[in-house]
């Protein structure tokens, strides 16, 4: 479903990705971890194309991002991102966070995209919640209502940029919950994540990166209980 | 006080035409200057790059400066840009005799030559402070529409301009009362605004303590009354969000 060959991306001078290969297959969840400043964010905003790799290939589905042939905004439909801010719209309520690409893009009409984003949003738990302006939601609310506004463009692709590294640790579970449930309805996800123990369990392969190349990549029970390679174990026995 | 009601009462009508004038002048050059603020910023922050198919170039490739300046250079934006270090590089005072004795040495129209040179001065803060607005919404709000699949257009026009304007709507009530303190000095183009108006009951009655005073306070009334306006409107704004 995705497959980067070799990804190099430069800010000036310095080379924050070094050489990325890796594929993704359709329904897997990808895992990404490692300490900061290694390039996670930018390998991730490379992918939708936030970031424009310097040099390298990325391919959704046969199809390569960064050919100017090939339209970006249709290939970010069917890409939902969520961040760490979560970047709500604080000038739309919940629901109108949710119906605005929709309506925009799709030609849904103002009915038919409310009836949906009511449907997602009592899918992460905010049915109550619709006409509510963000700034009156906890940090949790916001971020399953950001889930919630990605998933409305019906992506194929989630991604996730440390989805609950803003949030009290209160309010991790709820998110991660959701995420999870995503997960087991066969989304394909990307997860750059801190939660060690959400990458264990929901993770289907995880992606050690290290200084602007994936260092170790394996299923969840090699990275964390049989690693080989000396930085990644030295990064779990911090972290866990 | 016997002298000062006096001395009111005989030359109120100069100084309500004064006021008109001051009032009229910072109506229009403030309209004029807000359309062109808006123009000038939309340029800075248009993405035209006529010369853009150098990229493909050897010399863009190999880094050479020029011709990767070039490949970026904007011609709108540079041009907004020289217009606004010009306005706010030089007086006002001189803008405005320019424009009264040199550019439109030939025409009649005081008020039009005022409002016109206050219009072209107000529209390079202006564009500013619009740009200003613009970039002070988070960074992350782009980046959300984008990344929903919305063009930069649709994102601008749906996401960030509505939350700019509440950024800009109180920097702007701002930018008119400030003009309508800076438009003080149109009396050297010989419009008879409130101060000229002021001077003249001055020289007439060999009193100045009373028009100069009363022109004080009048200006005052005003900035203190749209002041407080704004103030509540600023209330109102962060109410709703
Ligand atoms: N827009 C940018 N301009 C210049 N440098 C950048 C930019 N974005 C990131 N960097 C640099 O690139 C490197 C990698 O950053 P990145 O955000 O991808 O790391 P990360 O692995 O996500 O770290 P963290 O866990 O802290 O989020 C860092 O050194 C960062 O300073
Ligand atoms: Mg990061």
């Amino acid at each position: 479903m995705i497959r980067v060959e070799n990804l190099h991306k430069y800010f000036g001078e310095l080379e924050v990705l070094r050489g990325i290969n890796t594929n993704v297959k359709k329904g897997e969840v990808v895992c990404v971890i490692g300490p900061s400043g290694s390039g996670k964010s930018t390998f991730l905003r490379c992918l939708n194309l936030l970031e424009m790799p310097t040099k390298g290939e990325i391919y959704i589905e046969g199809l390569s991002i960064t050919d100017p042939k090939n339209d970006v905004n249709k290939l970010r439909q069917r890409m939902g991102m969520v961040f760490q801010q979560f970047n709500l719209f604080p000038h739309m309520t919940a629901v109108e966070n949710l119906t605005l690409a929709p309506i925009k893009l799709k030609g849904l009409s103002d009915r038919e995209a409310r009836e949906k984003a009511v449907g997602l949003l009592e899918k992460v738990g905010l049915s109550d919640k619709a006409d509510v302006y963000p700034a009156q939601l906890s940090g949790g609310q916001k971020q399953r209502v950001a889930i919630a506004r990605a998933l409305a463009m019906d992506p194929d692709i989630m991604l996730f940029d440390e989805p609950t590294s803003a949030l009290d640790p209160e309010m991790v579970g709820e998110v991660l919950e959701v995420m999870k449930q995503l997960a087991q309805e066969g989304m394909t996800m990307v997860v750059v994540t801190h939660e060690m123990g959400f990458a264990r369990e929901v993770g289907d392969r995880i992606l050690f990166m290290d200084e602007g190349i994936i260092a170790e990549e394996g299923t969840p029970d090699v990275i964390f209980n049989n690693a080989q390679n000396d930085r990644t174990k030295a990064f779990l026995s911090k972290v866990l | 006080m016997e002298r000062a009601a006096e001395i009111l009462s005989q030359y109120y009508p100069y100084l309500l035409n004064g006021l008109k004038i001051t009032v009229l002048v910072t109506l229009v050059s403030g309209a004029l200057g807000t359309a062109i603020g808006l123009v000038l910023a939309l340029m800075r922050l248009s993405r035209v790059t006529p010369f853009k198919f150098l990229v493909n170039t050897h010399l863009y490739k190999r880094n050479n400066k020029f011709i990767v300046g070039l490949a970026h250079f904007n011609p709108l934006s540079f041009i907004a840009r020289i217009y606004i270090e010009v306005i706010r590089g030089t007086p006002t005072m001189v803008q405005l005799v320019i424009f009264a004795f040199i550019i439109f040495v030939n025409s009649d129209s005081r008020f039009m030559i005022a409002s016109v040179a206050f219009g072209i001065n107000s529209g390079a803060y202006v564009a500013e402070l619009i740009r200003a607005g613009i970039q002070a919404v988070d960074k992350g709000q782009m980046e959300a529409g984008r990344s929903l699949g919305l063009s930069y257009g649709m994102t601008m026009r749906y996401v960030i301009i509505p939350q700019a304007v509440k950024n800009i709507l109180p920097a702007l009530a701002n930018e008119f009362i400030v003009l309508l303190k800076e438009t003080s000095i149109v009396g050297v183009i010989g419009l008879d605004d409130l101060v000229r108006a002021g001077n003249i009951i001055r020289s007439r009655t060999y009193d100045a303590y009373v028009p100069l005073l009363t022109v004080a306070a009048i200006y005052l009334c005003m900035t203190l009354t749209l002041s407080n306006l704004l103030a509540r409107f600023e209330r109102r704004l962060r109410k709703s969000d």
